[in-house]
């Protein structure tokens, strides 16, 4: 899928919190400047966040010097949209344990891969061979 | 910078501010568990919330799972768009109580406004 599509940005920064506010900026204009409406581009900015935290939180197992990249594609074949593949150096986490909730369950977890499933269209975890997860997010117009 | 806190006649009223993330919501849930450890009950205005994320929400989750185990009143108040978006996602909307402005959560919280 990625073949086929234009590579827009790529943004490379450590798995700390405070780095997600600055993200958040850069993914709403690209949504927005890839023809998203203000409310869904702050959809995708919710749930590309949301996946940079579980990064942070689950793959590096809290904050670290440890590198997020998230690479922002146009799809040029096919259905229009945008993708978005994050990567880490954390070892491969297992995507089984990725798994959204029930939400009749009230508790305070687990509600951001709910998030990311239920914004994005596609969430797939690529093939990681023991360090280096790679998660591909798309979203089409 | 941590978010203020008001006592308004027998309600402590939170004000949640900004973007609440990852990186502010262990402030968000200790203003919140702060007050009810004291035994007050909690009112939370999220009208100048311009962003909320999962963790957020879940400091949210355990106020109201925490004010009711302990008999306490807790509301949300003056929900702002980006919050209310966050919290029809996670289907929270009908789960907490909500309202339109603090008179109004003082009001049918049983205050005396």
């Amino acid at each position: 899928m990625l073949e086929s599509a234009e590579r827009l940005l790529e943004l490379r920064f450590s798995a700390r919190a405070e780095r997600l506010q600055l993200l958040r900026r850069v993914v709403r204009d690209a949504a927005e400047q890839g023809g998203f409406a203000p409310a869904r581009a702050q959809e995708i900015l919710l749930a590309v966040s949301e996946a940079c935290a579980n990064i942070i939180q689950h793959a590096y197992g809290g904050e670290s010097d440890g590198e997020i990249r998230l690479s922002i594609y146009r799809r040029c074949q096919g259905r229009a949209g945008l993708l978005f593949l994050l990567q880490d150096d954390a070892p491969c986490i297992d995507p089984r344990s990725v798994a959204p909730r029930d939400l009749a369950e009230l508790r305070p977890g687990g509600l951001g891969v709910h998030f990311i499933r239920q914004i994005m269209d596609e969430v797939e975890f690529l093939e990681c061979k023991g360090r280096g997860n790679r998660l591909l997010l798309t979203k089409y117009a | 910078m941590s978010f203020p806190v008001e006592q308004i006649e027998t309600f402590s009223v939170v004000r949640l501010q900004g973007e609440v993330d990852l990186s502010r919501s262990p402030e968000a849930r200790e203003a919140l568990l702060a007050c009810l450890r004291q035994g007050q009950d909690l009112l939370v205005d999220l009208s100048a919330v311009d962003y909320i994320d999962s963790s957020g929400v879940a400091s949210l989750v355990e106020g109201y799972q925490v004010a009711r185990s302990q008999g306490l009143r807790f509301a949300l108040v003056g929900v702002s768009d980006a919050a209310l978006s966050v919290l029809r996602l996670a289907r929270l909307d009908r789960v907490f109580p909500i309202h339109a402005s603090l008179q109004e959560g003082m009001a049918s919280q049983g205050g005396g406004a």
